[in-house]
């Protein structure tokens, strides 16, 4: 994921060519990378970006369970341990999670599918790459510069009290809140106003419905988390005393504003995953998605429902009894539009003919681990067993599930399924089933163990443990490593396409949306010529034509053909 | 004057999405703003009980409104403009809210707390003990 | 299959376009609907911003209605008041800029530009006045609320505030005063340096009939920063 071809360093000696009709030959050298306002650059900026802060965050995570193994002191100590968990918590939810796929994928081929020739506002778009890596920057500092031991929520009052870099990592988090308002702010105004013509709401394919549930979250909830930390920053700085219950103040009161956003932004996470698996599994069983409208609406609703719920997270944190039975409630209610995607995509697959190819393999095993996740909420979200799970590994386990196990796999698996289009290359599709493979097998190996330690009263966040969890982290850190493995195979298989892949074809899945229906990769501004826009799950509209190994759009033929055929009619008929 | 307005209406190029407000509108509408500042001002002066904050909220909702719809143009606006501004308040209600719900359920926790153990000198602080 | 021709727009597009008009956009309007949407939605993030502010506010004064009650007399009615009249002023200046820009007249949009920053500048001005007289009087937020013996004796409203009186928690209500009429404020001086940047787009010549996006996103920026003092002059300065 940390390697792109970079054209100019091998072709400057021989003159690079200018080829409009690829993004990646349109302009040469560093620069014509580091200030693109194309869409398709800064979202390959940004896969470099994160990928990088992945790797960090996850080498923290194996240092934690690493450090597990043994039930006292294995490599580091307590400090550094507590220092540890934090940067992986705060890395991979502000710097890898909440961007990813949206920025990644989103911006990759959010214009595309609209049959835009770029999003709204490029600069902005620019802008927003810049925050986000000022925000890493900051995140950095505090890795060498400073500790930080607060957990990625930044409770006070210990927030408050710690002499740790609180107010870096703050500042950190509110530059990375910009980042995605702006992001949010781009993509649904560009869903709006830059849609092709004849497209409308319900010709969408249903990754941009994912989208612009997840910008309306990143608008709404974004702001609050940037007056929460910006609040924090005022009590390190001049002890303002909104959260210090030394100065009157109310520690839980920190807890709602936390939670108002750091709830929904689940949503910004999963839902876009939602999108690309929408995406994936309709191509990939070759055939039109099932409940379309139903599919677009449960995003729309779990982005609503997710700005109601965020109480879940205090039932024992001294919140009152009424709200937390109102907010136990509510929480269930989610689980109907999330579980009507489900079905949906099941209902997609029944008797389709499924291809396993590596995309697809990590969208079932999506709908496995989300599976999984989503169910053991359900006890999360019930007052009295909360109260027995709550702060132990079953939230560990569950959290891990829906945010690892559903919105990276859906990264991954949407990186495997775009990658074709983004840099022109096919991948050896036997490292991709075996990274998969070990993907999930590690991830199970490791998440299952802390929902049997969890539920037996393994508390988080601990450094040391009573010896009768030594088995249960030992497999969980076994597992972790399989699945460091299983993630290095799929970087290693993609990191060999970009050398050794053989050339891609124009369609190598059979999608009928329109970012398939332009060259691979596309073309400078997207399209040579706009295809004409259909229902974006109409699968008689391609295709396999065995010349180019890939899908031929039917629709896109007649039009290319009506239109070399009727250019002299048209303007005799408009003259 | 409105004939002029026309005139100048007719001018502006092809494009027609300019819409300059009238001027009567905005002199009418900043005067209005003005009366209404000094309404709440001297009503602040009389006492209402509960009722007080709810006036003095309810003038400078009347405010804001005159200046979303006229300053700000979205009387002419394309409706989901409005939409947009009128959802914002419709999450702040929601935020602001069930926080308010909680606080206040909890806050007889509090007190009864309070209550059973008396603070002593330093642990309620007037001010500026916190170093 | 007129729909297909219909949604055929390539680079054929880009011959007509007007300047001012970017190369990923069909027509000047879409381009103007797009930022003017793009603002109103960039609106949406400052007012969740701010209500995190207000609902720091509600909690405490709802729970100590006392503080609130006690430390308003504190701030001198009459300012708050001119700062609003002020403020007002300078939202209508900034309407009619909006005019003048959309009906090219570069002198009076230049006129009302300038006079919509000088109406800013005497809001910070007066503000400043209002912030040191609190920092006399110590009282500041949080910690550093200590309020000395000039802060005592007469109010602004004729009425007497004796030390005595003063409830626990009184620091709460300096907090909330600082943190949103300070981030009132700074909103305040980035709209100054944003009308600015117009003043100068405008004596070149930028604006008229075919471009004037920029000061109609701007003036909404500074609409509901006129807003946001709209509600908080009742909420700190008229309290019963």
């Amino acid at each position: 994921m940390t390697s792109i071809p970079m054209p100019e360093e091998g072709t400057l000696t021989t003159k690079p060519v200018v080829d409009e009709t690829n993004y990646l030959k349109s302009a040469y050298g560093i620069k014509s990378w580091l200030l693109t306002q194309d869409h398709k650059r800064i979202a390959i900026m940004y896969m470099i970006g994160i990928g990088i802060a992945f790797l960090l965050g996850g080498l923290f995570a194996l240092a934690v369970r690493l450090e597990l193994w043994t039930p006292t002191k294995t490599i580091v100590e307590a400090a550094t341990y507590n220092k540890l968990f934090t940067l992986h918590g705060a890395i991979m939810t502000f710097l890898v999670l909440v961007p990813s796929i949206p920025a990644i994928l989103g911006n990759f081929v959010l214009p595309m599918m609209l049959g835009a020739k770029d999003v709204a506002f490029p600069k902005l778009n620019l802008l927003s790459f810049y925050l986000w890596l000022l925000g890493a920057i900051g995140f950095v500092v505090v890795l060498f510069a400073g500790d930080l031991d607060t957990g990625w929520t930044f409770y006070a009052p210990y927030s408050i009290r710690t002499q740790t870099a609180v107010a870096l990592a703050a500042t950190g988090a509110f530059i990375l809140g910009f980042s995605s308002i702006l992001t949010g702010l781009n993509f649904m105004v560009t869903i709006h106003k830059m849609r092709a013509k004849t497209m409308g709401w319900f010709r969408m394919p249903l990754l941009l419905w994912g989208l612009y549930a997840t910008s309306v979250i990143q608008i709404v909830a974004t702001p609050v988390i940037g007056i929460t930390v910006g609040m924090l920053f005022l009590e390190k700085l001049f002890h303002i005393g909104f959260f210090d219950p030394k100065l009157g103040g109310d520690p839980v009161l920190f807890e709602h504003f936390f939670w108002f956003y750091s709830h929904p932004v689940v949503y910004v996470m999963i839902l876009p995953a939602m999108g690309v698996i929408s995406e994936i599994i309709t191509a990939m069983s070759r055939k039109h998605i099932f409940g379309y409208t139903f599919i677009a609406f449960s995003s729309i609703a779990i982005a609503l429902f997710g700005f109601l719920v965020w109480g879940h997270h205090m039932f024992v944190s001294g919140q009152s009894s009424l709200m937390s039975t109102i907010f136990s409630l509510l929480t269930f209610s989610v689980s109907i539009p999330s579980a009507i995607k489900v079905f949906n995509w099941l209902a997609t697959m029944y008797k389709g003919s499924i291809s396993l190819a590596p995309p697809m393999l990590f969208a079932m095993g999506f709908l496995f681990l989300f599976g999984i996740g989503g169910l053991t909420g359900l006890f999360l979200g019930t007052l009295n067993t909360d109260v027995h799970l709550h702060d132990t590994y079953f939230i560990v386990a569950h959290f891990h599930y829906t945010m690892m196990g559903s919105a990276l796999i859906g990264l991954i698996g949407g990186l495997f399924f775009y990658w074709p289009k983004i840099f022109g290359r096919m991948y050896s599709h036997l490292l991709g089933t075996i990274s998969f493979i070990l993907i999930f097998v590690g991830f199970n190996l490791t998440f299952i163990p802390q929902f049997l330690m969890g539920s037996m009263g393994m508390p988080r966040r601990y450094y040391n443990y009573p010896p009768e969890f030594q088995a249960y982290h030992q497999w969980s850190t076994v597992g972790s490593f399989v699945l460091a493995a299983g993630l290095f195979t799929a970087l290693w298989c993609f990191i060999h396409s970009l050398f050794r892949g053989e050339k891609a074809p124009d369609n190598p899945w059979g999608a009928v949306t329109l970012d398939w229906k332009t060259s691979s990769p596309p073309h400078h501004h997207n399209f040579d010529i706009v295809p004409p826009v259909t229902d974006p799950y109409d699968m008689d509209d391609v295709y396999w034509d065995e010349e180019s190994k890939g899908y031929i759009s039917r629709s896109q033929q007649a039009a290319l053909q009506e239109l070399a055929a009727g250019v002299s009619g048209t303007q005799e008929k408009n003259s | 004057m409105s004939g002029q307005e026309q005139m100048q209406g007719a001018g502006q190029g092809n494009h027609g999405f300019a819409h300059p407000v009238p001027m009567k509108i905005l002199v009418g509408v900043a005067a209005a703003l003005i009366a209404l500042t000094i309404l709440t001002v001297l009503l602040s002066d009389f006492h209402f009980g509960a009722f007080d904050i709810w006036i003095a909220m309810g003038i400078a909702a009347a405010k804001g409104t005159l200046v979303a719809l006229f300053f700000m143009h979205l009387y002419w606006d394309k409706r989901f403009n409005g939409f947009v501004f009128i959802a914002s308040l419709f999450f702040v209600a929601i935020f602001i809210g069930f926080v308010l719900l909680d606080t206040h359920t909890y806050e007889d926790g509090v007190k009864q707390y309070q209550q059973d153990h008396p603070p002593s000198s330093h642990s309620v602080p007037l001010s500026g003990e916190h170093k | 299959m007129s729909q297909a021709i219909d949604s055929i727009h390539g680079d054929q597009g880009q011959l007509s376009h007007e300047p001012h008009v970017a190369h990923h956009f069909e027509s000047a309007e879409q381009q103007y609907d797009s930022a003017k949407l793009g603002m109103w939605v960039f609106l949406v993030t400052e007012i969740l911003f701010f209500s995190g502010l207000f609902c720091v506010y509600a909690v405490y004064r709802s729970l100590h209605p006392e503080v609130f009650l006690y430390a308003h007399q504190w701030l001198d009615k009459g300012l708050g008041a001119l700062n609003t009249v002020v403020l007002i002023i300078s939202s209508f200046t900034m309407a009619w800029a909006v005019r003048n820009a959309q009906l090219g007249q570069k002198k009076a949009l230049m006129i009302n530009l300038t006079l919509t920053l000088v109406c800013a500048g005497t809001f910070m001005g007066i503000k400043a006045k209002e912030y040191s007289q609190k920092f006399e009087h110590g009282t500041t937020w949080g910690a550093s609320f200590h309020p000395h013996d000039n802060a005592f004796g007469e109010t602004h409203d004729g009425g007497e505030l004796k030390k005595e009186d003063m409830p626990p928690n009184t620091q709460l209500f300096f907090s909330i005063y600082f943190a949103l009429t300070g981030l009132h404020g700074l909103h305040v001086l980035i709209g100054m340096g944003l009308i600015l940047w117009l003043l100068v787009r405008a004596a070149k010549g930028t604006f008229g009939p075919e471009y004037f996006t920029p000061v109609d996103i701007v003036g909404l920026y500074w609409h509901l920063v006129d807003l946001i003092w709209i509600f908080l002059f009742p909420l700190l300065y008229l309290i019963h």
